[in-house]
């Protein structure tokens, strides 16, 4: 193995302690460090970049002995990556580039001094401190909170965290009773979505008869707008692999398999490196810390179908065959994986467990509210200022996640919606803005928890369109095989976009609605069951203006093509530039006169629009 | 394999031993995977990774080992839309239509690359350089909107800034064609 502090298999619960504290005291471990977030944005921003100019720079100046560049997992701010901190200070830069090095280790490292233009600033208050900043002080990050601490490739970083003495907590001092009941009394309901009390589904599984039986893990994270699951693998891969093992220890089974996207390639790397380690120090495999208890893991990868984050769709993609749902009962409990008994959860689920494992159930019951226990990671984008990843307790407004962490709408327009919960969920407009974020309160209003989509939209978007976005993905992704879906999402969708094109009746609104509910009603998974969610949702908020499109037809944040009208305004000098942009020669004038455009001729490309230096056309 | 269907399916244009080397290399994702349950899937991933795409002979050739009918290969091949049965180009672009990303203007952004291609989802350039595909959401919603060019992801893009990344792939595929002359 590379990771240089472990070098034999840990064998017994006393080994575990030991090697924690020989990683502990090791000098490796006790260097200063420097956390380069190494999330899937930052990536993409470059701060692998950034990471070998500081290590050539600590070089440089001979403090690699020293100093160590620690990568991490996501820290949340993606939108201002690649982000670093600073381990002595806690010191927060943001945007930072490999040139920026320099001045990093030379200014800050050796001498003190902050490097300013990296800093956050909001409100024109400059924000040293990762502690002060509003982004990371508003948050209680429980399952986030290895990511931005420890090197997600590195075994030894995770144990040194206290990693895998959950597991040694349950082998040696609880039965699979007790290690349920724990579960279930912490309160722990499903992150997936649906938030059925992970101890109760448990339960189930266990009391099923059976030699063998599965454990699995939906990392299938299809919703649009969701990024929870793949920071975590990526972060914090092994907190996943513990949770896992400890499921399979109190359900009984050996063998456990993770389902995770294609589309998600560095989160499958880092989990298929935290399996192989977790192998090696014999945490996984037979007689695991020197007990009777043995089990083992497999990644498998999805290939693109969104049905398959289903439960019976995912076994059936494991097994091999087209990912179509079938009929519950029986259910996965009884009757699962190669008709197996067989227990699915999600990722965030699993990566709870270790937590609630070694802080017993108690402290994390008492985060969240009555009904509903813990923290909830929400994926927060759309418009506003700090996209990124955030954790906070269930039940948390969301008026403080869009304004007190993610700094609230850009470039000051106003907030019209956010949606939550993806292809399964709905929209929650202004005046609802202080709702909890819990599984009934959400449901309230139509929208659902979902596993933690939160797409904040400003008054550029139009509801109805939304609702065609929402409708046309699960009218693509629907497998086919139950006809409500099938064709119920494909009739409402030619309904609304006939409604987009100011073709629309009034009878239509009754119309969606009625097979709304019929589609809700008749559907056989979840997928085609809450399809039609999203357009519930935004004919009980927003329904003037599906009426504006049918009445007016006049699209008020002017998205939808065939309802906008492009006009040049006096501010016209007479350029000339969107005329020679018009493909259609639909605009005319002289040089240095006021043009004009022919709506009749327009096909509302917006060329001009995009074209004009002068800001002098508008469109509404 | 029928006879009219004897010359080789992949984009090699013809070379005679082509399709026996081809299906050799096979041989080791068989060996891997042929005595696991649940097989096909990760087997028709890896011959994609292998080919690019998943040509008729390597149906055949998956058939017959792992005892599995082709209708039924076929079936779960067209299910899922990460498989193609048609050559694909060597950079594959998939425009992310995920919510994040389509409130922040995804859709110009395929219409650009869609209208410089010349192609429509789906298809592939002549020359073989670019696929153009949609995908739903890539979990980059911090950086919307995104474009994904093989593993290289491609943040914050507008329609203006199509042009010069193509440029930067197509300068590379001449790259790598001028190199191996």
């Amino acid at each position: 193995m590379d990771d240089l502090l472990i070098n034999e298999r840990i064998k017994t619960p006393d080994d575990l302690k030991k090697i924690r504290e020989t990683i502990c005291a090791s000098a490796e471990f006790n260097k200063e460090k420097v956390f380069v977030c190494a999330g899937g944005g930052c990536i993409a921003s470059g701060s692998m970049k950034v990471k070998d100019a500081l290590i050539s720079e600590l070089q440089k100046k001979g403090l690699a002995d020293k100093v160590a560049v620690v990568e991490t997992g996501c820290l949340g701010p993606c939108a201002v990556g690649p982000v670093i901190v600073i381990g002595k200070d806690g010191t927060f830069y943001q945007n930072v580039s490999a040139d920026d090095a320099t001045a990093i280790v030379h200014d800050h490292l050796i001498g003190g001094k902050v490097v300013e233009k990296l800093i956050h600033v909001a409100d024109d208050v400059k924000q040293q401190n990762v502690d002060e900043i509003p982004f990371f002080k508003n948050q209680k990050k429980v399952v986030l909170n290895n990511c931005g601490k420890i090197n997600p490739n590195k075994i030894s970083d995770y144990i040194a965290v206290g990693g895998y003495s959950a597991l040694s907590k349950v082998l040696t001092s609880m039965s699979s009773d007790e290690t349920i009941a724990e579960v279930g009394s912490s309160g722990l309901r499903g992150r997936g979505g649906a938030g059925f009390p992970t101890g109760t589904k448990w339960t189930f599984a266990q009391k099923s008869e059976g030699d063998v039986k599965y454990i699995l893990c939906n990392a299938d994270e299809g919703d649009p707008g969701a990024f929870m699951d793949r920071s975590i693998l990526e972060g914090d891969p092994h907190s996943v692999v513990e949770g896992m093992a400890v499921g399979a220890f109190a359900i009984g089974c050996k063998k456990g398999f993770v389902y995770v996207r294609a589309e998600y390639p560095l989160a499958v790397d880092r989990l298929q490196n935290a399996i192989n380690q977790a192998r090696e120090c014999g945490l996984l495999g037979k007689n695991i810390l020197g007990t009777e208890f043995e089990f083992d893991l497999e990644i498998r990868m999805g290939s693109g179908a969104f049905v398959c984050g289903e439960e019976t769709a995912l076994m059936a993609s494991i097994e091999g065959k087209r990912g179509e749902p079938r009929p519950r009962p029986p259910f996965p409990a009884q009757k699962g994986l190669w008709d197996k008994p067989t227990v699915l959860n999600n990722v965030e689920t699993y990566s709870n467990i270790p937590r609630i494992i070694s802080n017993g159930a108690p402290w994390f019951a008492s985060i969240g509210t009555a009904k509903s226990k813990g923290t909830k990671i929400f994926a927060l984008a759309g418009a506003v200022e700090i996209s990124g990843l955030v954790e906070v307790p269930v039940g948390t407004p969301l008026r403080k996640v869009i304004y007190d962490i993610g700094g609230g709408v850009p470039n000051g327009k106003a907030y019209k919606a956010a949606q939550i919960g993806g292809p399964s969920g709905g929209c929650i407009p202004a005046d609802h803005l202080d709702v909890a974020l819990d599984y009934e309160s959400l449901n309230e209003l139509g929208a659902i928890m979902g596993s933690g989509g939160l797409i904040v939209m400003d008054e550029t978007s139009c509801m109805v369109d939304v609702a065609r976005f929402f409708l046309e993905f699960v009218q693509d992704e629907s497998c086919g095989k139950c006809v409500p879906c099938r064709e119920g999402t494909h009739q409402m969708l030619q309904i609304i976009n006939r409604i987009c094109e100011g073709k629309g009746e009034m009878a239509d609104i009754d119309t969606l609605q009625k097979m709304a509910v019929t589609i809700k009603n008749a559907s056989l998974c979840g997928l085609g069951q809450t399809a039609s969610n999203p357009v519930l949702s935004t004919l009980r908020h927003f329904r003037d203006e599906y009426e504006e499109h049918i009445r007016d037809k006049k699209c008020r944040a002017a998205v939808c093509k065939s309802l906008i009208v492009f006009e040049i305004t006096d501010k016209c000098i007479g350029c000339g530039l969107c005329k020679k942009a018009c493909p259609v020669s639909a605009i005319c004038g002289s040089t240095k006169t006021r043009h004009s455009i022919n709506t009749d001729m327009c096909t509302r490309c917006g060329l001009c629009y995009s074209t004009c230096k002068f800001d002098a056309i508008i469109k509404y | 394999m029928s006879n009219n269907e004897s010359k080789c399916s992949c984009s090699c244009s013809g070379t005679e031993n082509c399709v026996e080397i081809e299906l050799n290399k096979l041989d080791a994702v068989f060996d891997k995977w042929e005595s696991q349950p649940g097989a096909l899937i990760p087997v028709l991933q890896e011959t994609q990774g292998i080919y690019g795409y998943i040509p008729a002979a390597a149906i055949t050739a998956i058939s017959e080992r792992l005892r599995i009918p082709t209708s039924k290969i076929f079936g779960v091949i067209t299910f899922y839309s990460f498989f193609s049965l048609k050559p694909r180009g060597k950079y594959l672009i998939r425009v992310c239509l995920g919510t994040a990303c389509y409130v922040r203007g995804a859709e110009e952004v395929l219409t650009a690359l869609k209208s410089q291609l010349g192609i429509d989802v789906g298809e592939t350039t002549d020359d073989l350089v670019f696929t153009l595909d949609v995908g739903r959401c890539f979990g980059a919603c911090g950086l919307a909107p995104v474009i994904m060019i093989n593993e290289d992801v491609h943040q914050w893009v507008k329609s203006s800034d199509v042009e010069k990344i193509l440029k930067s792939y197509r300068n590379l595929a001449q790259g790598a064609k001028n190199g191996s002359k």
